[in-house]
């Protein structure tokens, strides 16, 4: 039931992407917390961390900053690292950007609202997104990563440990339910299984971010595929 | 403190034009066919890169490791092909997970 192929995705309103994203509240505000306890425990104030999670609003890219400068590396390898693993966005973008409607600037603004899940939450047909869905389906994740946030600066410490529970892999989880009503064609497949391949031989050689963008490249195989099945049909 | 600020400064400027990018260049435009296809198969890629390395890569994100989440993940796989419910799928994965950390 909670597959969203199954639900009326078809349907480009704020309450069909706000449901869809539902289930993503609870681990983003404590994964939001612990980002909160991560920066304030390096020495950040709480505005500092509220203010990053108000606009940057991506969790990985945060944490990254977080991880480099706490270590001790300088400003410059802290916003490197983090654009890596924001660069991912320039793919999404691509997917969802033909989409938008709209004037450059508008289209600028509902593009703030893309997060990684928004791939297939805010999808209304095989590759056309709707901005209302999209809108909706973030609205839940940016308010539980805030609340989050603000929880994990006020409370520091006292914040059930994210990892304790799990919740690392909630979203890990979220995309592999996502990704079963993907992998519906030879070609989806195709892609999947290159994109995991691109992934694992990079992870010890590339620095993070780098293994999912350059994934991308599976699309080529993805695409021999279905010149392949469409050349046999 | 500057140096936070630097960052966030920059990711702010970073973030907004990465995420821009797309809907500012390509929106309202109808691509060819050919592009289409492509751009229907980018879900899979990405999704699935997001799986792996959050699975399989250290907390540094610079070596492979198997841990408690390739458990959880793996029995997210199972519980999702069986069509299990978005949440049960979920609360499997993270507690499958815990309990592996708690007796690890």
């Amino acid at each position: 039931m909670a597959r969203v192929r199954d639900e009326p995705e078809a349907e480009d309103t704020y309450a069909a992407g706000f449901r869809a994203a539902l289930p993503l509240i609870v681990p983003t505000l404590l994964i939001g917390a612990s980002f909160g306890v991560a920066a304030t425990s390096i020495g950040w104030t709480a505005v500092a961390a509220v203010v990053m999670s108000a606009i940057v609003f991506s969790g990985a890219a945060q944490f990254a900053v977080v991880a480099v400068l706490g270590a001790g590396g300088s400003v410059v390898a802290a916003i490197i690292a983090a654009t890596l693993i924001a660069s991912r966005f320039l793919a999404i973008g691509v997917a969802i950007g033909p989409s938008m409607r709209g004037g450059p600037v508008q289209r600028a603004l509902e593009g703030q609202a893309v997060v990684d899940a928004s791939l297939i939450l805010a999808r209304v047909s095989e590759t056309g997104y709707g901005a209302r869905r999209l809108l909706g389906s973030t609205a839940p994740q940016y308010c539980g990563w805030m609340l989050g946030t603000v929880a994990g600066v006020v409370a520091g410490g006292r914040i059930a440990d994210p990892e304790a529970l799990g919740l690392d892999v909630v979203f890990p989880a979220f995309f592999v339910s996502l990704l079963v009503g993907e992998l519906t064609t030879a070609a989806q497949r195709a892609t999947a299984a290159a994109a995991a391949l691109i992934a694992l031989a990079l992870i010890p050689v590339a620095p993070p971010g780098i293994p999912v963008i350059a994934a991308c490249a599976s699309l080529l195989a993805g695409h021999a595929v279905e010149r392949r099945t469409r050349g046999a049909a | 403190m500057t140096e936070v600020w630097i960052a966030i400064a920059a990711m702010t400027a970073v973030s907004f034009a990465i995420k821009a990018a797309g809907p500012v260049v390509l929106g309202g435009r109808s691509l060819p066919p050919a592009a289409e296809r492509l751009i229907a198969l980018i879900p899979a890629a990405l999704l699935t890169a997001l799986v792996v390395t959050q699975t399989f890569a250290s907390h540094d994100g610079r070596a492979l490791v198997l841990d408690a989440r390739a458990a959880g993940i793996a029995v997210a796989v199972v519980a999702a092909t069986r069509r299990a419910p978005m949440l049960v799928v979920l609360v499997l994965a993270a507690g499958t997970t815990a309990l592996l950390r708690l007796a690890g």
